[in-house]
């Protein structure tokens, strides 16, 4: 030890110790107490996904504690449940066609709200962003008035279209938000060197946004694949899988829909860990 | 603008625009016509009359759900808030790793990808009379018989979706504490003033845009909400959306259920307009 980190002698010295001790113990409560805050809200969202997936392994019929034992058997009733089984291809196809139509109309119109100016700009941005607050039934309902009015029927295809109009709203902020972060630079060298309007989008926008659109499609995708409000009033006799879901719940609960539960968090977790690698992708790039 | 360019725009232009007014601005429009109509059961009548709207004011059931509406998505918005504050808080000024902080953001945002009802679903088997909190209490000795205080109520409901509306909360609020300069702090501890007043004076002002933004998405979302009621709601927790949705089947009146969801829609649009001016003067007043 040199001699400069020695305690100098003297009065004060004590009270300077006392003084650095107290607020380390000061900083070591505040760090305990953000801790157990921190905690206390990660427990709060996380305990409840862990109930839901706990008691899908439940021997007994009875969500209740103790748990009596381990099984599989709810996974193995689910592979049977024909009508779910339907259901769940339902909301694949209407998940599908719903993202691609998202993608399809969004896309465009994040680029038209980035790029071009037009009249009524403004209100076109609140309409396409509306949904995004909106409570899902005023879409539902307002649809539905419109399908009838105009003698069309109910049915997966009225979904999809209601689901795309719910979602548009997801896909244009989140691809709106990553083109105002391309550097204009980008374009005007592009069209310095001779490329057209169309080379540009294509060679230098699009790539540059590629991982946000696909983040945006597959959040869109999940969206509409556990979407209830707007489809409790355009389904036709096909249920989707949380429909499905919901008129079960009718009926009480059972440790089958844990199961179901169970796989959706599995397949939910899969698409946020490819989402996450898009999204290092993205960080990896600057 | 070349002939080119202009006919480019339009083609970027006009798809996103058609779908708008198509199955936007169109269905807007006609559910605020089917809300002047008549109900002649079974049909509904065209009629320009206010008598669904009076009907709304003359009962005064509408006026109770609409205020039990109001108080509980306040009341989620408040709890939401109370919560996502100092979580985002810690998140930007007291986690160091950007590792660390992708990860409990990711947290956070991470339930939004699990299925919103089977989200609510999970607090009914968590609260109910032979729930996991009841048996657990019991068999701690804690209780010694089930309770049923803990399902069918506003308490309930309140919970459920504060517990499914909160990453909404989080992720402007931490979008807003994200963009604060570190010299503004350190500037305001060079001038002598403690943490809470660092914090009052400059921390939380110039993160009011993040909280007006999540406070917003909380209560719209929370006041159109007809799932957590009808899973955790109970006799007094009917909310708005939930009679609109049975107008719309099982009491077969759509034009009164079109008024009510005016009267939603237009809390809704005030709600966000009144959430965009402020954003405006804020944004105003940081420059």
């Amino acid at each position: 030890m040199s001699v400069f980190e020695q305690k100098p002698a003297g009065g004060i010295a004590p009270e300077t110790d006392r003084a650095d001790v107290a607020k380390r113990l000061g900083a070591d409560a505040e760090a305990a107490v953000w801790y157990i805050g921190i905690g206390a809200i990660l427990a709060f969202l996380y305990v409840p996904i862990g109930v839901l997936v706990a008691y899908s392994f439940n021997a007994s019929r009875s969500l209740s504690w103790p748990m009596t034992g381990f099984t599989f058997d709810w996974y193995a009733k689910l592979a049977q449940n024909e009508q779910l089984i339907e259901a769940t291809w339902n909301s694949l196809y209407v998940a599908s066609f719903a993202t691609a139509l998202t993608l399809v109309i969004g896309v465009p119109a994040a680029l038209a709200l980035d790029q071009i100016d037009f009249p009524g700009k403004g209100v076109f941005r609140k309409l396409v962003l509306l949904p995004i607050a909106l409570p899902g039934i005023i879409t539902g309902i307002s649809m539905l008035t419109m399908f009838r009015l105009f003698g069309f029927n109910l049915s997966l295809g009225t979904v999809i279209i209601g689901h795309a109009t719910a979602l548009l709203a997801v896909v244009v902020t989140q691809v709106y938000a990553r083109l105002q972060r391309v550097p204009r630079s980008y374009a005007e060298a592009s069209s310095d060197l001779g490329a057209n309007g169309l080379q540009t989008l294509f060679l230098i926008t699009l790539p540059n946004i590629r991982s946000a659109v696909i983040g945006a499609g597959l959040l869109s995708f999940t969206l509409s694949f556990d979407e209830i409000p707007v489809t409790f009033f355009l389904t036709g006799r096909d249920n989707t899988l949380p429909m499905y879901i919901w008129s079960t719940l009718r009926r009480g609960i059972t440790p089958e829909i844990n199961a179901v539960g169970a796989l959706i968090v599995a397949a939910s977790a899969i698409l946020i860990l490819i989402s996450a690698v898009l999204l290092r992708d993205r960080s990896s790039a600057r | 603008m070349t002939a080119v360019q202009r006919l480019r725009s339009a083609a970027v232009l006009s798809p996103p625009l058609l779908w708008t007014v198509v199955f936007m601005f169109v269905p807007y429009s006609i559910l605020l016509v089917y809300s002047f109509w008549k109900t002649q059961y079974p049909i509904f009548v065209p009629a320009f009359q206010l008598g669904n709207y009076m009907e709304l004011v003359r009962d005064p059931q509408y006026l109770r759900v609409l205020l039990r509406t109001l108080k509980i998505a306040g009341l989620v918005s408040f709890f939401a808030l109370v919560l996502a504050y100092p979580y985002a808080y810690f998140l930007v000024f007291k986690v160091k790793r950007p590792s660390v902080r992708l990860t409990l953001y990711m947290a956070v945002v991470a339930p939004l990808w699990v299925s919103y009802l089977l989200r609510a679903y999970t607090w009914k088997t968590i609260l109910g009379t032979q729930g996991v909190l009841n048996s657990f209490l019991v068999s701690t000795g804690i209780l010694s018989e089930p309770s049923s205080i803990f399902l069918y109520n506003q308490a309930a409901m309140v919970l459920t979706l504060t517990y499914v509306f909160i990453p909404f909360m989080v992720m402007p609020i931490y979008a807003a504490l994200e963009k604060i300069p570190p010299s503004l702090k350190e500037a305001s501890a060079d001038l002598g003033e403690n943490r809470l007043a660092t914090f009052l004076k400059v921390t939380l002002p110039l993160s009011m845009t993040g909280i007006v933004a999540g406070f917003t998405m909380t209560f719209c979302l929370a006041f159109g909400d007809f799932i957590a009621p009808f899973l955790v709601g109970g006799p007094d927790g009917v909310m708005i959306a939930n009679v609109i949705a049975s107008q719309f089947g099982a009491a077969l009146n759509w034009p009164l259920g079109s008024a009510l969801a005016v009267v939603m829609l237009v809390i809704v649009l005030g709600i966000i307009s009144a959430s965009d001016r402020f954003e405006r003067l804020g944004a105003g007043r940081l420059t």
